[in-house]
């Protein structure tokens, strides 16, 4: 069976909307828990602003147990606790959960070795101006990582599309969804070609705005 | 009168056993201009974040204004700091903030309002030249200009003490000269110390008033800028002062010259305390003895004469003895004949 395509584009139309809408919610929880967590962890670094071995060590840890599982094993791994957050494991939201997870402990990576770059003299300048550590935090560090940050934001965002295709096709909606259950379980070719084209068109606006952002934070 | 900065017995030993600073003492009189040379590793950057409380003294103590930082601890150091400005080789600037933002970093941070912060920027920007250029961003400015925003953005606070880090070590001989009348304003104009490492002794010629020659993290030698140069007791100050003094002829140089100069050479050095030229003329004439300038030259340091010069001497060889014993009498004691 052919899909109707008078009745399908809403479809298409819905379904990216939901993508959109999976992608930035989760963007938007994994920025800010990311730069916290990767603030944290750049603090409490040997010779950081704020050491403390214990704190480092267990974020480290946490992060190296996540990041490597892939993210089809972490939704389903994840399942029952999105059950007790959200209250369901189908749907939009019950896919921005496990994707809010995962995509916070890559930003907190991303954010650390941002910071790691920054130069060291510009950190000592300010403490030589009587600059104290969360100070230092907040109006150098994160201000002089900036550009790089949002390219790496910009890559995360990319990989949100992804994630957010894979927990489409296990019940999470979207695009993924949309290419599931009418282009794979029917084998509708010019389904999966318009999702296909939809997800590539997706991917192409974030790389376009992340360029854009950081191009202007960079001046350059 | 209690020393703007003042060092005593100060060691700084690293982790892992390095001693960078070993038994330091140093006192910066308000108001002067004090160098501190020696060669990389001589523990010249860690001396200087010693005064600011970057580095905590493993043992010994620092005194700004006669007040004992040693033992402070970060939070009560903060505050003190705001008093001491300090600039960098790498000029250290915030590349996120304009020129203006940069220099508002700190009065900011001291708590000043928007409003007087920005005048006292602007006024602060306009004393080193910048007046009109704080839109822009670093990237955007020359080396020279860049190391201005650094001075600014260090003075802005108005502190009592300047603390610069080889501040003019990336810069080109002009602009060199440049930031230092400007570091030399600094100092007359609005009467701030300046503590300053490097390794260029022409920073130290045309700026300090007294200097320190560090070596393996101790002072081994220090004294009025003239006198160093004049009379360096140390080997390396010897080796640090050597292109200063207008070039006193090495061994191969010697050689060379005398292949060219069939006559007896003598190298005078020339120092407000050894009238050496005017004695020599009447030396010269009373024994009828003729002579050339082969090499050498006089400079200034600090507004006195220092250099060397090296003269062919023809004449009788007796005559020519009679001159060289005559440059031995005192006042050209050490012009000594080579
Ligand atoms: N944080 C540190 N940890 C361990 N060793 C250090 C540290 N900082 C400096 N040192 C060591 O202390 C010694 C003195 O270093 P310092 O930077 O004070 O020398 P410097 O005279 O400023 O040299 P340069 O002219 O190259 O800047 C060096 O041997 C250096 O390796
Ligand atoms: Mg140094």
């Amino acid at each position: 069976m052919k899909a109707d395509w008078s009745t399908f584009w809403p479809k298409v139309l819905d379904a990216t909307g939901e993508t959109v809408y999976m992608v930035l919610i989760t963007l938007a929880l994994s920025t800010v828990g990311g730069l916290a967590v990767g603030l944290t962890l750049y603090a409490t670094r040997k010779g950081g602003v704020l050491p403390s071995r214990f704190v480092h060590a267990v974020l480290g840890t946490l992060i190296n147990i996540i990041r490597p599982v892939p993210f089809i094993i972490a939704i389903v791994a994840l399942a029952p606790v999105t059950r007790g957050v959200v209250g369901t494991m189908i749907g939009t939201n019950a896919a921005i959960f496990p994707m809010t997870v995962v995509a916070t402990f890559g930003v907190a990576r991303i954010v650390e070795s941002n910071l790691l770059a920054v130069e060291p003299g510009v950190i000592e300048a300010a403490r030589s101006m009587g600059a104290g550590p969360l100070r230092i935090l907040l109006t150098v560090l994160v201000p002089e990582a900036l550009g790089p940050l949002v390219l790496g934001l910009t890559f995360m965002l990319v990989a949100l599309i992804d994630f957010s295709a894979v927990a489409g096709t296990v019940g999470g909606g979207g695009v993924g969804n949309l290419a599931m259950t009418y282009g794979y379980l029917r084998f509708d070719t010019s389904v999966m070609v318009v999702t296909v084209l939809v997800l590539i068109a997706l991917v192409q606006s974030a790389q376009l705005l992340g360029n854009l952002v950081s191009r202007k934070v960079l001046r350059r | 009168m209690t020393a703007a900065v003042e060092l005593r017995d100060v060691a700084k030993e690293f982790p892992g056993g390095a001693r960078a600073v070993d038994g330091v003492s140093l006192s910066v009189e308000a108001g002067t201009v004090f160098g501190v040379v020696g060669h990389s590793g001589a523990g010249k950057s860690t001396l200087l974040r010693l005064v600011n409380g970057l580095e905590e003294p493993t043992s010994g103590s620092v005194l700004l204004d006669g007040q004992d930082i040693s033992a402070l601890g970060e939070r009560r150091l903060r505050p003190l700091r705001r008093e001491i400005g300090m600039i960098f080789q790498q000029f250290n600037l915030f590349r996120s903030r304009t020129v203006l933002g940069n220099v508002l970093y700190p009065l900011r941070l001291a708590g000043m309002g928007r409003a007087a912060a920005r005048a006292r920027a602007e006024e602060t920007l306009e004393f080193v030249g910048l007046a009109g250029h704080g839109g822009r961003y670093p990237e955007q400015l020359s080396g020279g200009q860049r190391q201005r925003v650094g001075i600014a953005r260090a003075l802005a606070t108005r502190p009592k003490v300047l603390l610069c880090d080889e501040a003019t070590s990336a810069l080109d001989p002009q602009t060199t000269g440049e930031v230092l009348a400007l570091l030399g304003r600094v100092n007359r104009e609005l009467g701030v110390t300046i503590l300053l490492i490097t390794h260029e002794m022409e920073v130290v010629r045309t700026l300090c008033d007294r200097v320190a020659v560090m070596e393996d993290g101790k002072v081994v030698e220090s004294g009025e800028v003239y006198e160093v140069f004049a009379r360096p007791r140390h080997a390396t100050t010897a080796a640090f002062v050597r292109s200063e003094r207008h070039s006193e002829p090495d061994a191969p140089l010697m050689e060379r010259l005398r292949s060219r100069h069939p006559g007896r050479l003598v190298t005078l050095p020339v120092t407000d305390g050894s009238p050496a030229l005017e004695g020599l003329s009447e030396l010269l004439q009373l024994h009828g003895v003729d002579f050339a300038l082969v090499h050498g030259g006089v400079g200034e340091v600090r507004g006195r004469p220092l250099g060397s010069v090296t003269l062919e001497l023809r004449g009788r060889p007796a005559a020519v003895e009679a001159v060289v014993a005559g440059l031995r009498v005192p006042g050209l004691a050490e012009a000594g004949a080579r």
